[in-house]
């Protein structure tokens, strides 16, 4: 009794995990704004792909020079670690600053201003 | 991003409860709110939930103090000694006086980040206008400061810089980075609490099961290391204020 609830159940997640994307899925928009719907899209990617991108570049060198530093002198650890969290911080910023401009493009109602 | 909110149970009964004497008190003001069904939008009844518990649980639990602590009161000394060592770290010795604003802003920060992940509730610091006035509380406190600490004149002439034929170039630089830092603050906060919210909505509209379980793992972490970040940086602001030029 209990096997077969257990399959039940298992089934019903299963078939409401792969249902869930198709019910999420809204009517088209209007096809006159769909250019402008694409390249808000493709423009809303590309930011934060970008932003992503160079600053994952750039906290890794920031990471890698404060390992280097704290395995040559682990004395120096509790300043370094200070400095690195500081300078993380920073380069996260800018990221954040591109995620808020993806997000504004991506969610903003381009068919009640264009 | 209208379709994305719903009515919260907390605000409404809040609403329902408050909202005609503070549609009246407004008035009296001369300030009539669009929305006259709930005039107190949800993040200041969600900033109102923050500062009531924080009120309650740390100041029923600040009671019947002894010297040789009991486990509450030594949870209560590990939140305290936190702040103050990094505020003896950061700025010295001297930095024990900034712990009361320190301390509330940073508690006040990493409640109101936890409170989005309780059902029911959001986070007040996913909107701007929260984080906006952290940021700005922050921004006065450390002119303020800066100015008792070294004098009005003292203060503003180390905007110039150490050169003094350099100063008309760096005077409007100096000026145009510390009115960037209340904008960089608010955003930070703002954009990684909203992003987190976010991220969790889609997920669970997408999979509303299991799936956002570790996103919202992930937040109690974003959560941490934002009000962390904040009260670090109100630290190191404070510190540049209030440095005296030959200490260094």
């Amino acid at each position: 009794m209990i096997k077969t609830l257990k399959a039940l159940g298992l089934l019903l997640f299963f078939a409401l995990v792969v249902s869930g994307p198709l019910l999420a899925q809204e009517a088209g928009a209007n096809p006159e704004k769909a250019n402008l719907y694409k390249w808000s899209i493709i423009i809303g990617g590309a930011i934060i792909t970008l932003a992503a991108a160079a600053g994952a570049f750039c906290q890794a060198k920031a990471i890698s020079s404060a390992c280097e530093g704290i395995s040559r002198n682990p004395g120096a650890a509790p300043h370094i670690r200070f400095l690195l969290i500081f300078g993380l911080v920073l380069i996260e910023t800018l990221v954040i600053y591109a995620l808020l401009i993806t997000i504004i493009i991506l969610l903003i109602q381009w068919g009640k201003y264009a | 991003m209208e379709g994305l909110e719903h009515r919260l149970f907390v605000v409404e009964l809040f609403n329902k409860v408050f909202g005609k004497p503070v549609l009246a008190a407004l008035g009296l003001l001369g300030i009539h709110p669009q929305n006259t069904a709930s005039p107190v939008p949800d993040y200041i009844v969600m900033c109102l939930v923050v500062a009531v518990f924080l009120m309650l649980v740390l100041g029923l639990s600040a009671r019947k103090l002894s010297r040789i602590p009991s486990n509450r009161q030594n949870i209560l000394e590990l939140i305290i000694e936190t702040f103050e060592n990094l505020l003896v770290d950061i700025i010295g010795e001297d930095g024990r006086k900034y712990l009361p604003m320190i301390g509330t802003i940073g508690l006040f920060i990493f409640s109101a980040n936890l409170l989005g992940l309780v059902p029911g509730f959001m986070s007040p610091t996913s909107k701007l206008n929260v984080t906006a006035g952290c940021a700005i509380s922050v921004f006065i406190y450390y002119h303020w400061q800066g100015m008792k600490a070294q004098g009005i004149i003292k203060y503003l002439k180390h905007f110039t810089g150490p050169i003094p034929a350099l100063a008309p170039l760096l005077f409007p630089i100096e000026v145009i980075s510390h009115f960037s830092r209340p904008v960089s603050l608010s955003l930070r906060l703002f954009g990684n609490i909203f992003a987190e919210e976010l991220l969790i909505i889609i997920i669970a509209s997408i999979v509303p099961f299991v799936l956002p379980l570790p996103f919202m793992a992930v937040a109690i972490f974003t959560a941490v290391i934002q009000a962390f970040v904040f009260v670090l940086l109100a630290c190191i602001y404070i510190a540049g204020a209030v440095a005296h030029e030959e200490d260094n």
